[in-house]
Formats: C-alpha cells, structure tokens, sequence
C-alpha cells in the first residue's frame, strides 16, 4: 500500500529544479483516507509491526508446511532417537513415538490458524448479520436477540464450547463449530451498536429518501461503516479462539492423535513430561508466540483506529 | 436496598426456568438414545423398551419436562449413568474444592492484578508500565494448560518443592490457583490500568492535586474509588471465566473438582451429570451477576436502586 501514489509520480515527472517545490504542493494534496490515517498511526507501532511479520510468517508457514516440513508430521518415525532433545537432524527433538516435534509444529500451525481463522469468520458473519438486522429493525428481534447475546456472553467460552462438542462428538470440524458459537455475541453487539448510529446519520435517510431498498442500506451504506471495527475485533479474537481450540483438543475433544493440532500434542506430551519435558515445550511455545503475535496486532490496530475502544 | 435485592432475586426465577428448559432440550438434542445407554450394551429391544418406560421416556415431551422440573425442586437430579451414584452426591463431594480453588485464584489475581494494573497507571509509559504490560499481554496469550505443565514441570519435578497432583493441603493449592489465575491476574491489570487512566484525568483529580492533597492519597482515596466501578463488573465476568478455566486446570492437576466431573461425563456421555453441571453452573453464574449489581450500590451511592 506504500506504492508510488499519484503526487509522488507528480513529483519524479516533474524537472529536477521545480521537484521540492512540487513536492510540497504534493504533499498537501495527499489525500486523507482512513485507510492513510490508519496505516500512519499503526505504522509508528513498533510492537504491533513486529507481531503482523510473525503473523504474516506464521501465514506462510501455514501454507507451506507439508513442503517445508523436513518429515512427515506423522508417518516418520525414527526409532533410533526416541525422546531425544533438540539435535541437527530433528531441531525440536523427537518425541515418544519418533515423530519429529519441528515438522509437527509447522504442520499443527496450519491446523491452529485454520481453526482459529474459521471459528473467528463464521462467529464474525452470523454474529454482524444478526447485529444489522437487530440495530436496524429494533423491537421484539432485537431484543431477542440482544437477551440471547447477553447470555452467552456470560458463559465461559470454554464451558459452551463443551457443550457443543458433546452434542456434535469431537472433531476438530466440531470444535471450529463450537468455537464460532462463543464469537457470535461479541460481534452481534458490536455491530448493533454501530449499526444503531449509523442509521441516524443524515447519509442513510438521504439514501432511504430516493427509495433504496433495505438489504441496499445495510450492506452498501451501514456494514461499511463498520468494517474496520470488525476487523480489529476480528484480529483480537483470533487469539482467543486459538487458545480455546487448543483447550479443547487437550481435553481429548477436538483433534484425536496423531494429527499434529498443538492442544493435542501436549495432551500426548503429558504422559511422559519426566523423561521428555522438550516434547511438551515446543507446543506450548508455539501456542504461546501465536496467540501472543495475535493480541499485539490486535492492540496495535485497536490504538490505531480509535485509542478510545475499551481497553480490554 | 433489601428491597431491590428481593426483586432481584424474584426477577431470576424467569431466568432459571428459561435455562431449565435450554438444558432439557439440550440433553434431547445429544446423539444416543438414553434408554439404550441406560439398558447397557448387552439389553434386548424388551428391555429397552422397559427401561424407556421406567424412565419416562415414552411420555410427551411436554411432560417429560413436568417430571424433570419436578424431581429437580426436590432435589432429585438423577443416578449418575457411570457410578450409579445420586448425581447429587457427586457433585456434592467435587463441590468445595473447585470452590476453594476459585476463590483462592480469584484473590491472588485480583490483588496482584490491580496492583500491576494500578502501577503502571500511575507510571505511565515508564519502565514499571511497560514490565507491567509485556507480564499483562504474555498472561493473557499463555494458555493455562501449557502454563500448568509447566510450572508442574519446574516446581514439582524438577525442584521439588510442591506436590504434583491431588487436593489435600493448602500447598496444593498454589499451582493450581498460579495457573487458573494468571490469565485473569492479566485480565484485570490491563482493565484496571485502562480505567485508571482515565479517572486520572478527571477534574476532580486536578482539584484534589490543587488543594495540596498528596499524591498517595489522590490515588489511593479519590481515583481508586472511582475507577474500582468497572472493575468491579468485570470481576464478575472473570468468575465466570475461573469456573470455566477450572475445566482445563483441574484436568491438568488431576483436582477432584467439578470440571473434572464435567469432562469425564461429557467424554462418558453421562447425561444426568452433564445436566446437572450445566444447571449449577447457570445458577453460579446467574447469581454471581447479582452480587455484582449489589456490589455497586456500595462502591457507587449515586447508583439508585428502584
């Protein structure tokens, strides 16, 4: 997004004596889109730019990972280093079985950033849905589901979580499933808030005055106006999510062994913590530094954006 | 007062048959016909037919929830499908020490959460801010399972100094509480900083500053006051979020505890544990929403109770 923009072409075109000249009118003429303005403040983040180039690594690692794992996550097994620490050959060690920990670590990131990016999307789509037509209709809709909100809201994510899986059985499909739902309330009331601004402001009624369909103002005029606040909810809830997957997979509830999710990697990694502690540090690092990237990045956009979104 | 918490306390009889009802639906929607898994693996369509009979279950949905409903006010919640015990007594013995395990995170993290919280308020954006912070960010993101292995692993393990797994003496209790607290020990430092900072910069503050009042007690009288309102609810909303964490905790450390029994029913399909639990865990939470409510009547006169 930092290409060449229209005055900075200006000014290379312009002949060399005239360019500073040039430059300053450029400058001036710059326009301020809140796209600009974000990127300028978020820009000056240090911490929150380091955690988008891990994110962004972690993305590339998710993509790539059956190439770039150095074994197969989980059909190699070397027998002769059972248990052994961190070595050249295997840079994490191996565990109980003779996996190698770093290809299954690279493979769980995949499966990690998956559950989480879907858990966060599905909640996020169904819970902005249900916020517009709550925020725009009001009445009795709205209040039902604002009452609903409320109570899951209340509940530990974890515990709803819980009871989802038990209905469905475990798998990770289900614990994506169980995951989404906990993300539904938190989106549906931050966007009936902003939807119930929205439509009060003088852009709406003018658009509603030459006839505009409802669907045209909720998803042209009013859902746009809360899309940066989805994203950096979004960007927050991410970590959240992935933490909950992992949870749920450790309790034996979401990937079943031998799939390399990192919940179910320190579930197995429990039985033998005496004699092979490095087999239960990896994963818990890599949860950790995952999450971690995920909840700067989402500071950092949620100062960039509006320093005044609560502090949570 | 008085008045308000009775109306309060009415106001969530509506509430509770609500989650009744949600919880007797939910226990229909689970996969597996109960008459079946209560007949055991071996039992002929005869038997099943029996048992579906002496359970009730060839009755009308709508009566089958009268008889639940019923037994339930008289405080017959069922046999546990797994031990054949009342699920009132397996409850009952898993009650106190997930309690007390809460209530023990509960108190180290609030207090040192706020204190973290409190701190890096009144230094912003110097050293003690930044540690406080970078400690506040890493809690949040470390994921209490990792952390309760970990600290299993140095403390227990390789030191020695604490026991590993079981809930019989206080010393017990300080991993456990370590791990379950940390995340909302995080929670609350970032909470309190953010509410402070703000309070600080009321005018009442500068007020109290200009007629020569000390700094320690602008702070500790005319902001902390203030500022304690939304930490307050929020201590609230992290009880919830203690009971459900126990879940994970109590698997690692083995704690005879209720998440434990929550996690053993679901993995066991043991419905009338499993709804019982949920109940008792509505009801905490509905309850502890109360308390929070009359909680700020003390902390803020203003707020009148109608």
């Amino acid at each position: 997004m930092n290409g060449p923009s229209a005055p900075d072409v200006l000014v290379e075109a312009a002949p060399p004596e005239q360019q500073d000249a040039v430059a300053a009118v450029a400058a001036h003429a710059r326009v301020r889109t809140p796209w600009t303005e974000f990127w300028r403040k978020f820009r000056k983040q240090h911490v929150a730019l380091v955690a988008l180039a891990f994110v962004l690594l972690l993305v590339v690692i998710a993509v790539l990972a059956p190439w770039i794992a150095p074994y197969d996550a989980e059909n190699f097994f070397d027998y002769e280093r059972l248990n052994q620490g961190p070595s050249w050959q295997h840079w994490m060690g191996v565990d109980p079985l003779g996996r190698d920990i770093f290809s299954r670590i690279l493979v769980g990131a995949r499966i990690s950033l998956a559950a989480g990016f879907f858990s966060v999307a599905i909640g996020g789509i169904v819970g902005a849905v249900l916020g517009l037509l709550a925020g725009y209709y009001g009445g009795w809709w709205d209040r039902i589901v604002m009452r609903i909100s409320d109570v899951l809201l209340a509940f530990p994510g974890i515990l709803l979580a819980l009871g989802v899986v038990a209905i469905l059985g475990s798998s990770m499909v289900n614990v994506v499933v169980a995951v989404s739902v906990f993300s539904v309330p938190a989106f549906a009331r931050l966007v009936r808030g902003n939807t119930l601004v929205l439509k009060q402001m003088t852009y709406v009624e003018a658009v509603r005055s030459v006839g505009a369909s409802d669907w045209t103002i909720l998803m042209r005029h009013i859902l746009p106006g809360s899309v940066s606040a989805i994203v950096v909810y979004f960007t927050m809830r991410l970590g959240t999510s992935i933490i909950t997957a992992a949870s749920l997979s450790f309790l034996g509830m979401g990937a079943q062994p031998p799939m390399p999710e990192w919940g179910a990697m320190l579930n197995e990694a429990r039985a033998d913590m005496v004699n092979a502690p490095h087999v239960a540090l990896f994963p818990s690092l890599a949860i950790f530094f995952t999450v971690l990237a995920f909840n700067l990045l989402g500071d950092g956009m949620r100062d960039a954006l509006d320093p005044k979104i609560d502090r949570m | 007062m008085a008045n308000y918490f009775l109306k309060r306390l009415l106001g969530l009889l509506p509430t509770l048959l609500a989650v009744a009802v949600l919880v007797f639906l939910f226990v229909h929607m689970l996969p597996g016909d109960p008459a079946r898994l209560a007949a055991g693996p071996d039992a002929g369509p005869e038997t099943i037919e029996l048992v579906r009979k002496d359970l009730g279950l060839d009755k009308p949905l709508v009566a089958q929830f009268y008889d639940f409903f019923g037994r339930m006010l008289h405080g017959d919640f069922g046999h546990s499908m797994r031990t054949r015990r009342p699920v009132s007594t397996e409850i009952a013995e898993r009650f106190m020490p997930t309690l007390w395990l809460t209530l023990a995170s509960m108190a180290w993290s609030v207090v040192f959460g706020m204190t973290i919280g409190i701190a890096s308020a009144v230094f912003r954006n110097r050293w003690p801010d930044r540690l406080g912070m970078i400690l506040a960010v890493s809690g949040i993101s470390f994921p209490a399972f990792a952390l309760g292995m970990l600290l299993m692993q140095i403390f227990s393990v390789e030191l020695g100094w604490l026991p590993t797994v079981g809930a019989d003496t206080w010393r017990h209790y300080i991993l456990p509480s370590i791990t379950l607290g940390a995340a909302v020990a995080a929670v609350m430092a970032r909470f309190t900083r953010a509410s402070f900072v703000e309070v600080m910069q009321e005018d009442f503050v500068r007020t109290a500053r200009a007629k020569g009042l000390s700094e320690w007690v602008v702070i500790a009288k005319h902001c902390l006051r203030n500022a304690l309102i939304p930490v307050v609810t929020m201590m609230g909303l992290q009880f919830g979020f203690l009971l459900g964490g126990s879940i994970v905790v109590e698997t690692v450390f083995n704690w005879p505890g209720l998440g434990r029994l929550l996690v053993d029913a679901v993995g066991m399909r043991d419905y009338p544990v499993i709804q019982t639990l949920v109940l008792l865990f509505s009801l905490e939470f509905i309850l502890i929403n109360l308390v929070v409510d009359v909680l700020y009547g003390f902390i803020n006169p203003t707020i009148r109770y109608r």
